[in-house]
């Protein structure tokens, strides 16, 4: 089932909640090693979707199949596809009870067996690769919202993800921190990981993104390579929102 | 200091009564003389069976409690239901009945399922506390659970942690500190309640206390110290409470 060419690959896929259908009929398809940016309102689905790949909500209509294993109740499968992997969350979800390092290796010792010199080693690699390595015996709380975010990106990378969702990860974050988080998330990009990032930050969209998506109540609306994207967007609404935010 | 003065006034009750009301008969708890001092003891002799019948019933209400409550927050219903049921169950049923059903009522059902065990007053207090009381302690889990952010178990869940660590290395460490000032109000509960095991003969402070009545005739007296007997009890576990509210809000802020 392994080696599939593409990461992820959506079809059909609808989801409610309650009466609300927060996605209606979403078709889409991620190659590894591409980096797709999914932008759109508030409202428009963008969280659900990226929460529906790493089965935080399940979908109810459609498939999803992430690296050749499809997205089902069956807790095995929900499994393998969350150890491939990595999420990122808009409010970081840091562990506030456990040091930095100890945010870092919690994954990799209790699910991945590692040996806690091996797990520490790791985690230092990529503290180092986040730029922030002498905040290992922090607690989170001591952080501000950039460091947050970025031990929170070094714990993802601990368990060797082959693909990262991004929901929204610079949202809660202070201006001033939001460039040193998104270099992160670039430099990975650059690395060639294949990405899925949720977010309003333009700038970043047109350096990092091989494609933009744009989104509107539940819908794919545009789905297009950046110049392409921002220079030339076929539908109204998606000009509107790209008007009100470019304005800025 | 609190605990001091309280002392202090109870104290104060007793010399008063003892000089000045000749209501008081203090002589039959005396312990200048030898009678006094052999029901003293005999009354003091209880303690131990309080505290060791509290401390197991508390010990078995945390892990009862525990095990209703993990259910009770599934998305799963059918497993939300049994342990909703048992909490509204347990919770209204008075701790005497439960506790003559635990012991006149428990064997007999034993015995007609083949298991032929006699429950002993102290044992069959110990369950009928724990069973009482665990009602009580699964609510204060659930709520202690619930207010840890759901985005921590999501981010257990995406780091690839089974239900069973995630709680274990994530959920539990942050709601114990919100868990254990209440599971330690329980204890008093508890220790209060345990004088209802005097009904099934249990020799704690209350039994003690009741069949000294019953051969000396000075209920005023004996009664008095009996209250004052709980009084240093459940000051004591209280003062301890407070200590453990200030150590877990001083880790918070740590």
């Amino acid at each position: 089932m392994q080696g599939s060419a593409n990461a992820i690959e959506i079809s059909c896929v609808g989801k409610w909640f309650g009466d609300y259908q927060a996605l209606k009929d979403i078709t889409l398809t991620v190659p590894f090693g591409e980096r797709l940016v999914i932008c759109g309102p508030s409202g428009s689905g963008k969280s659900t979707l990226v929460r529906c790949i790493d089965r935080l909500e399940a979908h109810d209509t459609g498939r999803i199949v992430v690296d050749g294993i499809e997205l089902t109740n069956d807790a095995a499968s929900i499994a393998q596809v969350r150890s491939e992997i990595g999420m990122v969350f808009q409010q970081f979800n840091l562990f506030p009870h456990l040091t930095v390092l100890e945010n870092l290796t919690l994954g990799p010792i209790k699910a991945r067996g590692l040996s806690r010199p091996e797990a520490e080693a790791r985690a230092m690699h990529y503290l180092e690769r986040v730029h922030i390595p002498e905040q290992a015996d922090k607690k989170p709380g001591q952080l501000s919202g950039g460091q947050q975010q970025r031990v929170a990106i070094a714990r993802c990378l601990c368990l060797e993800p082959k693909l990262m969702l991004f929901d929204e990860p610079t949202s809660a974050l202070d201006p001033e921190m939001i460039a040193e988080v998104l270099d992160v998330i670039l430099d990975l990009a650059v690395e060639g990981m294949t990405m899925v990032v949720v977010t309003h930050e333009m700038g970043f969209a047109r350096k990092a993104a091989d494609r933009m998506v744009f989104m509107d109540k539940g819908e794919i609306l545009e789905s297009a390579p950046p110049e392409e994207f921002f220079t030339a967007p076929k539908t109204a609404r998606c000009r509107k929102f790209l008007n009100q935010i470019l304005q800025h | 200091m609190r605990l001091k003065t309280l002392i202090l006034l109870s104290l104060t009750l007793f010399i008063a009564g003892c000089g000045q009301l000749n209501v008081w008969g203090w002589y039959v708890i005396d312990p200048r003389t030898p009678a006094g001092w052999i029901n003293i003891k005999f009354l003091l002799g209880g303690f131990g069976s309080t505290i060791l019948l509290s401390l197991i019933a508390v010990s078995l209400s945390m892990v009862l409690g525990l095990i209703v409550a993990l259910p009770g927050m599934s998305s799963r219903r059918w497993l939300r239901i049994p342990s909703r049921v048992y909490i509204e169950l347990v919770r209204a049923v008075p701790l005497l009945p439960m506790l003559f059903w635990v012991f006149y009522g428990l064997p007999v059902v034993l015995k007609s399922m083949g298991i032929n065990i006699s429950i002993d007053p102290f044992w069959g207090a110990i369950i009928a506390l724990a069973v009482s009381d665990s009602a009580f302690t699964a609510e204060i889990y659930r709520a202690g659970i619930q207010s840890i952010p759901k985005g921590q178990v999501e981010a257990g869940q995406t780091i690839g942690l089974t239900y069973a660590q995630n709680m274990r290395y994530v959920i539990l460490p942050q709601a114990i500190r919100r868990i254990l000032p209440p599971l330690a109000n329980q204890f008093i509960y508890i220790v209060k309640m345990s004088a209802f095991a005097s009904v099934i003969g249990m020799q704690e402070l209350t039994r003690r206390a009741n069949e000294l009545v019953v051969t000396e005739y000075r209920p005023l007296e004996i009664y008095t110290l009996l209250i004052v007997e709980y009084l240093l009890l459940v000051l004591i576990i209280s003062a301890f409470v407070r200590w453990l509210e200030r150590r877990m809000g001083a880790d918070e802020r740590g």
